[in-house]
């Protein structure tokens, strides 16, 4: 188990503030947030390059803050992986090794072990300059597990890997998880938290604002910072005004803008979330059963990985996934005056 | 201006100075005639004293070498109020006359300093001796190092020296596995050109240590007495040495050390 217990640190006009963070063995922690939230140095405390000017680092119970960077039972990936460019791959694993002093049988075995796992046996007599991103990646993760640390320190590991690395370097870490080994992982990519992560931090601004399992982070994120970075696009700040009936009520958007919500809730201010498959478009007013029918103009179109995102403005922004047939059926363009429905039902709510 | 143009008028300008360069030297040899060529490398004076002055270049070098690359990691590495002031004082011997150079040294080493007299109690004596030579020559050339140095560890990212203390190096080990490996080719190259300042110093040297000579006071000495005659075979000579250990030093250089961090 680690734990941060308040800890701050000022770097220039930079503060991390009062960070408190329990990590237990064998989770898959995800810090989100976005450039210049904090996230590296955070790592860089954890891992210590840099001291907290105040706060504990527990481990196990035991405070590490004070011990020196060659002390602290973590192992860190950094950023652009520091692999040592005069090493060869061998060299580099072995390194680890070789500072604390394990004889040659016992480097050798280790080497062997872990390129067999990372499976980059061919690679142990070259350069790094002269590897492909995936294969600097596995290099880098077996230096680093080379000396068998409690706790593996990743700083935004997938960032600069093409789309097919980042799976293949996924499941390499997906399985290094499940082998036991606790992760924490600092990103500002919410699909790696979603792909990856047991618990989620979310961290804004040097303070860590919501922190929890990836399910409650990512079901109901506390505010519309930690909604963008989690991917929900229609996350709506509301006040339940008054209730309109058996079980339905009505949350008020910007003041005046009506949702209806098929819940029981008292007056109360909060958020909605409106999942963006359940708007659907139309060129003109429809007699459904939808019970929110807003009428607005298109501003922008977004491909994604399941279709289009329509970018709405109805006096609320909204955001509706559509099929690129769906959008070439209705002939959409920008600027053009669209109605977005969606059921009561599908409608979501957090109270603030 | 199409490209070729441009190609052509830097090509003609950069000719210019590179016959600037190359014709006074290619002058010096073809002055020269074979006969007293091959007198000049059979005088036991003139060969002596390029002994004496590549023998003295080579270990001030290697000697200033022991404090000169820790100060550059430090002015590399190090960050605080008056730093410049200290990057100044090194880079100063290099701007300042070289004989203002001597008459300094002069009057920290002379017999009657303190300084002087402590090294004369144990045997050693500054003037006039190859060690006030060596000191003279450190004085011009060691700025070399120091730059070349510094700049060598400034290219190495400080991650890396973070990585392997992450990794479980001490400090020391960081330095002599990380950094000290990757701004090998700066320190050497730095190393090359303090070498080679040596062997060229003249001003210092004529004031601190005219005796024994090395070759460019024997230079000015055989010109003073005997004309230019006499003096341009040892010139030659002296120049062509020098080409050949700075050729060979470099060749060396590039073959011991690689540019890893460039590539990375």
């Amino acid at each position: 188990m680690i734990q941060l217990e308040n800890i701050n640190k000022s770097v220039g006009n930079f503060t991390l503030r009062d960070i408190s963070l329990s990590i237990e063995q064998g989770s898959y922690t995800v810090i989100l947030g976005d450039s210049g939230a904090g996230k590296s140095l955070l790592l860089e405390i954890l891992a210590g390059i840099r001291r907290p000017d105040s706060g504990k680092i527990l481990v196990d119970g035991v405070e590490v803050q004070n011990q020196s960077i060659q002390e602290r039972p973590f192992g860190l990936v950094f950023q652009d992986l520091a692999l040592f460019p005069h090493l060869s791959v061998r060299e580099n694993i072995a390194f680890p090794l070789k500072m604390r002093r394990m004889s040659k049988l016992d480097v050798d075995q280790i080497i062997h072990e872990l390129a067999l796992r990372f499976e980059i046996s061919q690679l142990m007599e070259r350069s790094p300059n002269t590897l492909s991103g995936g294969e600097r990646q596995r290099v880098a993760l077996a230096r680093t597990l080379a000396p068998k640390p409690n706790c593996l320190l990743l700083d935004e590991p997938l960032t600069a890997l093409d789309t097919r690395i980042r799976q293949e370097i996924r499941g390499v870490l997906r399985n290094l998880n499940r082998s036991g080994l606790t992760i924490i992982h600092v990103t500002h990519d919410y699909q790696e938290a979603l792909t990856l992560a047991t618990h989620i931090g979310i961290l804004e601004g040097g303070r860590l604002i919501q922190q929890g399992t990836a399910e409650e982070v990512l079901r109901n994120p506390i505010n519309t910072f930690t909604a963008s970075f989690t991917g929900i696009k229609n996350y709506i700040h509301v006040t339940i005004s008054d209730q309109r009936g058996s079980g339905v009520c009505v949350a008020m958007a910007n003041h005046d803008i009506p949702i209806t919500l098929d819940l029981q809730e008292p007056a109360q201010e909060g958020y909605v979330i409106i999942p963006e498959e359940a708007i659907f478009l139309s060129h003109h007013p429809t007699d459904t059963s939808a019970a929110n029918n807003f009428c607005g103009t298109i501003t922008d179109f977004h491909p994604s990985p399941h279709g289009v995102e329509v970018m709405i403005n109805s006096g609320i922004p909204l955001c509706a996934l559509l099929t690129a047939e769906g959008v070439a059926r209705l002939n959409l363009e920008i600027g053009d005056t669209i109605w977005a429905s969606f059921k009561a039902t599908s409608v979501r709510f957090i109270p603030k | 201006m199409s490209q070729s143009k441009l190609s052509l008028v830097f090509a003609l300008l950069g000719g210019l100075v590179l016959l600037f360069i190359i014709a006074p030297l290619a002058g010096l040899f073809i002055k020269t005639s074979p006969v007293e060529f091959f007198e000049t490398v059979n005088d036991q004076e003139v060969t002596g004293s390029i002994a004496l002055t590549l023998g003295v270049s080579l270990v001030t070098t290697l000697v200033f070498a022991i404090g000169s690359v820790p100060l550059a990691y430090w002015l590399a590495r190090t960050s605080f109020r008056g730093r410049e002031i200290i990057q100044s004082l090194v880079d100063l011997p290099v701007v300042i006359p070289h004989s203002a150079a001597g008459i300094a040294l002069l009057g920290m080493v002379s017999r009657d300093t303190w300084v002087g007299q402590a090294a004369s109690a144990i045997g050693l004596d500054f003037v006039g001796h190859p060690l006030g030579i060596g000191i003279a020559m450190a004085f011009v050339s060691v700025p070399f190092l120091i730059q070349s140095a510094r700049d060598g560890f400034a290219n190495v990212p400080l991650r890396l020296e973070m990585a392997a203390m992450s990794l479980g190096a001490s400090p020391w080990r960081s330095f002599l596995t990380v950094s000290l490996p990757l701004a090998a080719r700066s320190i050497i190259t730095g190393m090359v050109m303090m070498f080679s300042r040596g062997l060229s110093e003249f001003g210092a040297i004529d004031i601190i240590a005219y005796h024994p000579m090395v070759t460019p006071v024997l230079i000015y000495e055989r010109f003073g007495a005997f004309g230019l005659k006499y003096s341009r075979p040892v010139a030659a000579l002296f120049v062509l040495v020098c080409l050949i250990f700075f050729v060979l030093l470099r060749i060396l250089a590039n073959r011991r050390t690689h540019d890893p961090i460039r590539k990375y």
